[in-house]
Formats: structure tokens, sequence, C-alpha cells
């Protein structure tokens, strides 16, 4: 009961003329700054971090909590329908959401990304309102073995949905891998693979300029092959009538939203996942559950609610522990917490105490965000269902310039433009020789955590790996090993007995 | 008649031997004016996004913005790679070019002397140090350990087994571990392990993943009292955030004093009307109240210094991290 006290006050808050501004504002910015490849939430809030100085911290958290929100809805337009994702959490949706967008149905996959993000927000917001002390204590029990473990249960959840050859799934993975390691390394801190001192390698190969690259410029060459024809795949209409029908189709999903949101919550709620693990998983959880696996891929609307629900989920779970721990869940919260540290606030359990007005009124301000967000990004369909009319001839340079802006932006280093382009290429070739390219993305995203936690863990442990399934000291760790080694073994099984049937056939 | 043909001619000269002496006017009334930055002024921070110079870097942006002290922004850029090398021969690529400041940590001295870059503090300009942070040994609350007795008991117990947590490798922290351990006997019986930041080393001190830490009192705040004690501090006076907490000083340990600069540097021969403009400017930010507050509620040590003994300050430092690196190993004469 005193939670619903302090959520109606909270709400209160978030209701005041001022706050409700910010949040609209936050919201809107939010949805373009995610439409725009390359910019992502990270970027958006550090940029707009000076415009928050002039506000109490309550408003200014309010509006940066809107941007990150708004950016989780905006990166779905962009990936849906241009095939460039706007931002890591938003590559999953690309997978199913650009080709459903090319059958002329790109009104009901954002609508889709939509609603899946809206309600996957509104559970996790739900959570995050009456458990948040508790589960902070849970997060606290996560230590790099721990963590090594989630990050492998994502790659097991991945396994099998490369493409038709596991061989090209395995090369895609570890090409991501190897680039992964290109940079600082974390253990001796020294430069790796910077052949020969090329600076731009220090940083590492950031992971927009590879998603960046192979999806927008590679679809651009892509097109430039098959020529600039405007296509009658962008004559989607959006009425009152488009709508309604996609929610009642929608109905079907409703599993999928479910597993995906209390999924994306938890794992966003993890210290080093945050949302890109928690969509990739969601995503492929929802394939191994479906009834239709073989659509999966080729437009699926669960392909859409999947990874959108738990990105949107996982954003407000990597909240928590931003300000019960002072850690953060994400990038983009990392940048919060230091916009908090700028205010004056320090995180923990005495700031829920201290600083009551400041917890409760964001976590109002959720409710209300979110809500905002649904209306906006649906209202913004049609300008980008227009935008898509556009003949290719217009379209395609928008998009190069649109891609060289969001190669640029991340670490503001002409060199990853270029690098950028050269992916482009590598997308090209691979599409061409049918390699998949999403276990490589994934690889680059969650390479360096699994090297890092990986190190650390066999520091810990003196060089034993016992520590991973050790009941006793890490009953976490170990229970997820399980649960990973399961799920690796699963697909192997058809696969070993089709090889067994094919070999037999071939010999009789 | 006659006579007006030339005067016709001599106009477009006139015109332009006006307009060159009101060019040159006001080419030395502006060198004569003090230099002000006439684009946004890049403020490279030699780490990550959310990281601890990251903070104060914003925290400076914010003072600065809200006092209008400049008529240019300053926009952060991170450059965290190689620990800090990145951000180093950006500036030194960036020679004489007064639109650039750096925001440094003590990466500062040690990324140039361990990796041999071709730059280190001399190839650059200094401009301001603003603050040392200082840094405590923290056990969990768990633990029970309550002095430093309790401590290199503990430690010695476990055999070599026990964990040190810390961010990067052969930075700040290591450097404080390895003079802890020589301080108190215990080579070889503390495991260093590298993580990415301060808060998630206080968290997996916390969470009970590692034996203790040597957190800055800002990263440790967030989970004290509760799940963190500091056991010792290594500065030369307590703290006054933590007045209950013993100087190694106090324990007969003078030498385990350690601090961590947070100066501005700009690149190498900047004009010195812009040196003087952006002293200036830090100067106002280290004695604003903002800054103020900041320092005290964070426990760092706001230190304002500038021109020479700055310079002096950085030779001194160099010195002592080479020395620290030595006495590891890890750097050779």
């Amino acid at each position: 009961m005193e939670i619903l006290g302090n959520l109606f006050y909270g709400l209160g808050i978030a209701l005041s003329p001022q706050n409700l501004l910010m949040a609209l504002f936050g919201v809107v910015l939010g949805v373009a700054i995610g439409a725009m490849p390359g910019l992502g939430s990270v970027n958006g809030v550090a940029i707009l971090l000076p415009i928050t100085f002039a506000v109490p911290p309550t408003s200014a958290i309010i509006f940066l909590a809107a941007i990150y929100y708004g950016a989780m809805y905006g990166g779905a337009i962009s990936s849906i329908t241009l095939n460039i994702p706007g931002a890591s959490t938003a590559v999953a949706t690309t997978f199913d959401g650009y080709p459903l967008a090319r059958k002329g149905k790109a009104a009901d996959a954002l609508v889709t990304a939509a609603v899946a993000s809206f309600i996957g927000g509104t559970l996790s917001i739900v959570l995050f309102t009456f458990f948040a002390p508790p589960l902070a204590e849970f997060a606290l029990r996560f230590g790099p073995p721990e963590e090594f473990a989630v990050v492998l249960l994502a790659y097991a959840t991945f396994a099998g949905l490369g493409g038709e050859s596991p061989l090209k799934t395995i090369i895609a993975t570890m090409l991501g891998l190897l680039m992964s390691t290109v940079g600082t390394d974390i253990v001796s801190g020294s430069p790796r693979l910077i052949f020969g001192g090329i600076t731009g390698f220090y940083h590492g190969i950031n992971f927009l300029v590879l998603a960046i690259g192979i999806y927008g410029v590679g679809e651009i060459f892509y097109t430039l092959e098959e020529g600039f024809k405007t296509k009658e795949r962008y004559q989607a209409k959006l009425g009152v009538q488009e709508i309604v029908s996609t929610l009642k189709n929608l109905t079907k999903c409703t599993p999928t939203i479910a597993r995906g949101s209390l999924l994306g919550f938890f794992v966003g709620m993890l210290p080093a996942a945050g949302a890109t693990p928690a969509s990739f998983m969601s995503y492929s959880i929802a394939k191994r559950f479906a009834k239709n696996p073989e659509e999966f891929g080729k437009g699926a609307l669960e392909g859409v609610a999947a990874p959108e629900c738990a990105n949107n989920a996982a954003s407000t779970g990597s909240m928590l522990p931003m300000l019960t721990l002072g850690i953060p869940g994400s990038p983009t919260t990392a940048v919060m917490l230091g916009a908090l540290f700028v205010w004056g606030l320090v995180p923990g359990p005495r700031l829920f105490v201290e600083n009551a007005e400041f917890v409760w009124g964001l976590t109002g301000s959720l409710y209300i965000a979110n809500t905002m967000a649904v209306i906006v990004a649906i209202f913004a369909v049609p300008i980008f269902i227009w935008m898509l009319r556009m003949p290719m001839t217009i379209l395609a340079p928008i998009i190069l310039v649109v891609c060289a802006v969001g190669g640029f932006s991340p670490t503001q280093d002409m060199f990853d433009v270029y690098l950028m382009f050269i992916f482009g290429a590598v997308g090209y070739i691979f599409r061409k020789l049918d390699y998949p390219l999403a276990p490589m993305v994934l690889a680059l995203v969650l390479g360096g955590l699994t090297e890092r936690t990986f190190r650390q863990s066999m520091i810990m442990s003196h060089g034993s790996p016992g520590i991973f399934f050790d009941f006793a000291g890490h009953p976490i760790a170990a229970a997820l090993m399980m649960v990973s080694a399961v799920l690796f073994i699963l697909p192997l099984i058809p696969m070993i007995f089709r090889f067994r049937v094919s070999r037999s056939g071939t010999s009789a | 008649m006659k006579s007006l043909k030339p005067s016709k001619r001599a106009i477009p000269f006139l015109t332009l031997a006006l307009s060159l002496l009101i060019v040159v006017a006001l080419g030395t009334t502006q060198a004569l004016a003090a230099w002000k930055p006439t684009r946004p002024i890049e403020f490279v921070i030699m780490a990550g996004k959310g990281g601890g110079a990251d903070r104060i870097a914003r925290l400076m942006q914010k003072i600065v913005t809200q006092n209008k002290w400049s008529p240019q922004p300053l926009v952060p850029i991170n450059k965290k790679g190689g620990s800090g090398a990145e951000a180093m021969l950006y500036l030194l690529s960036k020679k004489g070019n007064p639109h650039v400041i750096l925001v440094t940590l003590n990466s500062f001295f040690t990324t140039p002397a361990l990796r041999k870059l071709p730059v280190n503090y001399t190839k650059l300009t200094p401009v301001y140090r603003l603050a040392m942070d200082t840094f405590l040994l923290w056990v969990n609350t768990k633990s029970g350990i309550k002095n430093m007795d309790d401590f290199v008991k503990a430690v010695k117990a476990k055999k070599g087994k026990w964990t040190m947590g810390g961010t990067g490798k052969m930075q700040e922290d290591q450097l404080v571990t390895n003079m802890l351990m020589q301080a108190y006997g215990l080579k070889g019986m503390i495991t260093y392990v590298p993580f990415r930041g301060g808060g998630t080393v206080a968290k997996n001190l916390a969470g009970g993943h590692v034996d203790s830490t040597v957190n800055n009192p800002s990263e440790g705040l967030p989970h004290y009292p509760g799940k963190m004690k500091p056991i010792a501090a290594l500065t030369p006076e307590r703290i006054p955030a933590f007045k209950d907490v013993p100087t190694f000083k106090e324990l007969g340990q003078p030498q385990l004093v350690y601090f961590m600069q947070r100066s501005i540097n700009a690149p190498g021969g900047i004009p010195k009307d812009a040196l003087a403009w952006y002293t200036d400017l830090f100067n106002k930010l280290c004695n604003s109240k903002e800054w103020k507050d900041y320092t005290s509620s964070k426990a760092l040590n706001r230190a304002c210094l500038s021109g020479a003994p700055l310079g002096k300050f950085f030779a001194d430092e160099d010195v002592k991290h080479k020395k620290l690196l030595m006495g590891m190993g890890l750097l050779k004469n």
C-alpha cells in the first residue's frame, strides 16, 4: 500500500505541466533520435544532457528517460523501413521487420513494434514500481562468473538461428568475435590488433559501424544491383482500419510478448547485459516456441514483436541498478548516471528515501512517457510510409548520408566512416554468398563482454574453470551454465540425426 | 577634365587601400584584445562515457554553460581507446589548436610510459588542476574486518586467494594495490581483478565477488555504510566525509599516499592569450560555489593550481609514477 501511495505521489509530480511537457518533448526527440541510424539513445542522451542544466533534477531525469524510451520506439522504425538498425537494440527487429516491409506490410510491422514496445515497457515499469529494492539485491549477486553465464545463454538461445549452413554460421560468428578483440585489451591494458598503430583501431570496432555498414550500406549496394525501380512493395496504406486489423492480429503474439517482456526486464536489470542481448534472446526464444518457425526471418509479426517488447522492457530494467546500486545496466544509463552525479545526487538505497520526489517522479513519468511514446510512434508511421514511397534515386543518397552520420557520431572519427563503407562491401559479398549476418553482429556486440567476464572469472578462480560449475559458491552461474548446455545440445540432436540419414541415404 | 581622369582611376585604388587599412587595423585590434574561442571547444575525455573522468567533464560543462562563461559551447568527446593513448595521440595531432582541451586521469602519466607513446605531458600545455581524487581501502561489511590488522590477517589466512578489484590494468587502482602489498609484506598474496569502471568495482565488492577494493569515495558511497566498509585512507589527512577512518600515515605507513589528479591540458604550442583565457575560465570554475559543493559532497580534494607550479606538479607526478611502475617491474630504466 505504501508503494501505491508513493506511485500516486510520483504520478502527481509527473503530471505537473512542466514535467508533462518535458516528457512529451523528450519522447518526440527520442523517437526521432532512435529513427536516425547511429544516433541512438546513448548519443541522444549525451548530446541533449546540457539542455537539462536549466531545470530541476526531477524534470531533467524525466526528460532523459523519455528520450531513452522514445529512442527504443524510434529504433524500430529505420530497422523496419530501411533495414538499418537505428540502434544496437533494434538489430533483431530488422530480421523480420524488413522482410515485412518488402512484402508491403511496413505499416503492420511498425504498429506491431509500437504496441509490443508499449506492452513490454508497461509490464516492466510495473515490476520496477513494486519490486525495485529486492530486485536490486538480486542484481548484486551477479559477478563475473554469473555475467559470463548469461552471455553464454545468449549465444545458446541464438545457436541454430543462423542460416541453412551451420558452417557458415560458425564462420560468421568467429569473424564477429575476432573483430571484438580489436582495440584495448581490458586485462593487460595494451592495444591489440591495431595494425601497427592505426589510431582509429584504438577504440575498437564500434558495433554500430559494423551494423550500419553491413545492413544499411550493404542494402544500398544490393538495391543498386536490382536497379532503381520504384517497387510496388511500398504501396502500404495506414488508416484506422489497418491499425485495428493489425491489433487483432497481434493477439496471436500475446505469449511471445509476455515472455519477451519478462526476459527483457531481467536481462536489462543485470548490470552487464542491457537491452541488446535481451532483444536477441527474446527473438530466438520466440522462434523456438513458435508454431511457424520457418516464417521467422521471412516476415513473421512475432519476429518484430519479440525483440521490441524485450528492448523496451530492458531499458526500464536497466534503470533499476542505476538508481539502486549506482551501476549502469546499459551504455545509456551510464550517461544518465553521470547526470545524476552532475545534479549532486548519490544513487543507492538511500536515494529512495532522501530523494523520494526524484525517484517516484521518474517512476510516475515512465508510465506517462510510455503511453505518449506509443501514440507518437503510431502517428509517425504514415510519415515513414510516405518516405518509403519516394523513388530510390532520391532515397538512396539520403540513406547513404544518414549512414555516414551514423557511422561518425558514436566515436566522432572519420576513420569509422571509411570502415563502415568497407563493411558495406563485406555485407554485400556475404549476402551474395549466403552467409548469415546476424551471428556476426551478435558476436561483435557480446564479444567484449564474453572475453572480459570470462577472464575476470578465471583470475578470480586462479585459473580453475570450476568456478562456472560450482553449485555451492556460484549457484546462479552453475544453473545458467546447465541451461545453456541443454540449449546448445538440443539443436544438435536433429542435426546429427539428419546427417546420419543423409549419409545412409547416399550410401544406399 | 583631364585632371579628373586620374582621380577616377584612383578611386578603386583608394578603396582597396582603405579596406586594406581597415583589415590591418581590425587584425591588430583583434590581436591586442584577449583571445576568445571562435569555434565550439572539443572537450576530450580520456575515458568512456559514464566513468569518473566523464562525470567530471560533464559537470564542468554544466557549470560553464550555466554561468555563460564561454561564448562557445564545450563539447565533450570520449576517446577511451588504449587506456588514454587514443586521446593523447589525438591532442598531439592537434598541435597549436586552441579549440581542443583534455581532461585527464593518472593514466596521463602511466600510459605514455608503458606504451612508449610519442606523446607525454611535456608535449602538451598544462592549463589547470581542479581536484585530487582520494582513495580508500574498502572491504565488504560481512567480512567482519574492522581495521588494518584484521585486514592483513584475513589476507594471509586466504593463502594467496585474496582478491582485489580495480579499474583497468596498470592504472591507479593496481598501483595502489601494489603499494599496499609492499608496505604490509603481502607480496603475491593478493590477486588483482581488473574491471571496466569504478562503479562496477564497487558493485562487485558489495555483492561479495571480490574481497577488497581501493575505490574513490564517490564510487563507494552508494553502498556505504550498508555493504561496504572503509578501512583506511590513502590521504595525508583524514577525509572530512569519513572522519572515523584513519589514514595510513596514522597507522605508521606515511608512504601510502596516493591521489588521482583531475586536470585540464591543451595541445602544445597554443597561443599565450588562449592559455590565459582557459586559465581564467578554470580559475573561475575551481572557485565557484558549484565546484566547492561537488568536491565536498564527493569527498574530493579541491586543488586549484595553474602556471609554473602546475608544470612542476606534473613533472613530480611523472617521476613518481615511473618509480611505481619500475617497482612493479613493468618498466625498465
